[in-house]
């Protein structure tokens, strides 16, 4: 029972978490907005006119956005199937019976606790570079011709370094949810003579649905915001090939000085993650009250 | 009850899964092994994979050139400082809704994680902004204000669902037995509290070590994290694969073998709470 007493002891001892969380919020989201509607830019000193919503116009009408936007679909569709797939095939692999089950995790997961910038920098340099890459060298041995991956295809290369990254994590919660499995249901259906696809489709499948939510939500708030990968594999080229929404708004701001225009990137960019983020709490809504 | 299998079975679970298991790690292993080469045998074709002759001398160059433990030192601040300062703010707030729970915590709670979908591109300016003009560039302070307050709703989550599981009833037996307030946190709760809190400084260390947004966009050379460091390595100059790699086993050793630690914790944590 909650006292009078303790229940106000309990809101001071809330407060700081709460006041910090909203200055962090509003703030900076107030400035944002604030200089998306003016012609601001750090290399032009001077006024800052108000310009209404000329800089979402410019922003919305350079091709760059556009393609930004396709490449941060891709990006974030891609990891998603390619993590959400191989990690559900693979927690059903490490959760059967094996020697050194607890070995095979470890190495599994590794990948996970990469930094950013190194596994980019080492899956650009030492695999996928045209010359000394490892790649370079295995794919005559098996009857392909060479390949810069980064240039030729740098999007589905990028996308496959994030699904490395990404795939323990999956694997991991959809490894313990399968461990939670009822194995009597399992052997029921086994001994009504279901074929082992069917036990899959039927039993596993829809068990792991709110798992597989729930690494769709949280891979999604991260893929959105995938920068470092980008930076220092390919810089977002060739051309606008590999520039995702977050980099295209990092280059406007920082790279051009443009805060005005950098500023209507960053109020679009938020919208587009609310929009996803509403759909996928929808989703888990469902999902997580049951 | 396990199932019982037949011996071929487990030995095709093995063999699949021990292929798949080097695979994945195999980049990992790579970087390691090149670590121990010299330039010339890091990019050798046919590649050489044990018989090299294996040196340190790359982890001295990298040292020597760009004094690497200065980074490594400041990615020790930086993500210790911003774990420990945000538990010292979550630490209260996660006990207060866990043993006082009011009509808002669900929301409260709910709220948290919702400012966790902000992009961070989208406050990107206004940070970089705010930090040029209070002289908070490429600092450590500044980094760590930053991490602390995007890790926050993580910390207070995590918290929140370990503290959770205190069974209260406990208290009330203590406080039968005549147990002064004080005696109640030091000698009850304290104890059963600080896995969780043990749990969640872990996690949120490793979270802090690799974040490289925010650690690449507000430090030039002086505060640089690991992460900035290893990101200079993008635009080298001459052979440099044995030295990235000598930098990059370096950097990420420490947290390969924490993450390792931190399996169960990590499910938890960023499922926030979800799935455990």
């Amino acid at each position: 029972m909650a006292t009078q007493h303790s229940r106000s002891a309990a809101r001071v001892m809330i407060s700081p978490a709460v006041l910090l969380l909203l200055a962090w919020m509003l703030i900076p989201l107030g400035m944002t907005l604030y200089f998306s509607f003016q012609r601001y830019n750090l290399l032009m000193p001077g006024a800052h006119p108000w310009v209404g919503l000329m800089n979402y116009k410019l922003f919305i009408q350079n091709p760059a956005f556009w393609t930004a936007l396709i490449n941060t679909l891709l990006l974030v569709g891609g990891v998603l199937i390619a993590t959400v797939v191989l990690g559900v095939l693979l927690a059903i692999l490490l959760d059967q019976p094996m020697w050194g089950q607890g070995i095979v995790r470890i190495l599994v997961i590794a990948p996970f606790f990469v930094m950013p910038t190194v596994s980019a920098l080492v899956w650009k340099n030492l695999f996928m570079n045209p010359v000394n890459g490892l790649f370079a060298w295995l794919l005559p041995k098996l009857g392909m011709a060479p390949y810069d991956f980064l240039t030729q295809a740098p999007l589905a290369s990028i996308t496959f370094i994030v699904s490395w990254q990404w795939l323990p994590f999956a694997t991991l919660i959809l490894l313990t949810a399968i461990q939670s499995l009822d194995s009597e249901q399992m052997e029921a259906a086994e001994m009504d003579g279901a074929s082992a696809l069917s036990r899959f489709w039927y039993i596993t499948l829809p068990h792991l649905s709110r798992a597989i939510t729930v690494v769709v939500l949280i891979q999604t708030i991260f893929l959105l915001s995938v920068f470092a990968e980008i930076l220092v594999t390919t810089n977002g080229g060739p051309g606008n090939a590999s520039t995702n929404l977050t980099y295209l708004v990092y280059a406007r701001s920082l790279l051009n000085f443009d805060v005005g225009g950098g500023s209507a990137g960053g109020v679009i960019a938020i919208i587009l993650a609310n929009i996803v983020a509403i759909f996928l709490m929808r989703a888990i809504g469902k999902n997580l009250d049951a | 009850m396990a199932r019982a299998v037949t011996p071929q079975r487990k030995a095709i679970n093995t063999i699949a899964a021990w292929i798949i298991g080097l695979l994945i790690f195999f980049p990992i292993l790579w970087t390691i092994l090149t670590s121990f080469k010299t330039e010339a045998a890091a990019v050798a074709f046919p590649p050489q994979f044990l018989n090299f002759d294996w040196t340190f001398e790359n982890y001295t160059t990298v040292q020597e050139r760009s004094s690497y433990f200065r980074h490594f030192w400041n990615s020790v601040v930086i993500s210790l400082g911003s774990t420990v300062i945000g538990l010292i703010i979550a630490v209260p707030a996660a006990w207060a809704m866990a043993f006082v729970p009011g009509k808002q915590t669900k929301n409260v709670l709910m709220w948290m994680l919702s400012t966790k979908m902000l992009p961070p591109v989208g406050v990107l300016i206004p940070i970089y902004l705010l930090f040029r003009q209070f002289g908070l560039l490429d600092t450590r302070t500044g980094l760590v204000i930053v991490l602390t307050l995007m890790n926050l709703p993580i910390i207070v989550w995590m918290l929140y669902t370990y503290f959770r599981e205190i069974p209260v009833d406990i208290l009330e037996a203590a406080r039968m037995d005549g147990a002064s307030l004080r005696k109640e946190i030091i000698y009850i709760l304290t104890p059963m509290a600080v896995p969780g809190i043990a749990s969640t400084l872990l996690l949120n260390v490793i979270l802090s070590w690799n974040e490289a947004f925010w650690t690449l966009n507000l430090t030039a050379a002086k505060a640089a994290p690991l992460t900035a460091f290893i990101a200079s390595y993008s635009s080298p100059e001459g052979l440099f694969y044995a030295k990235l790699s000598a930098a990059s086993t370096m950097a990420i050793a420490p947290i390969l073998i924490l993450g390792w630690f931190s399996q169960k914790q990590l499910v938890r944590g960023l499922t926030f709470g979800a799935v455990k």
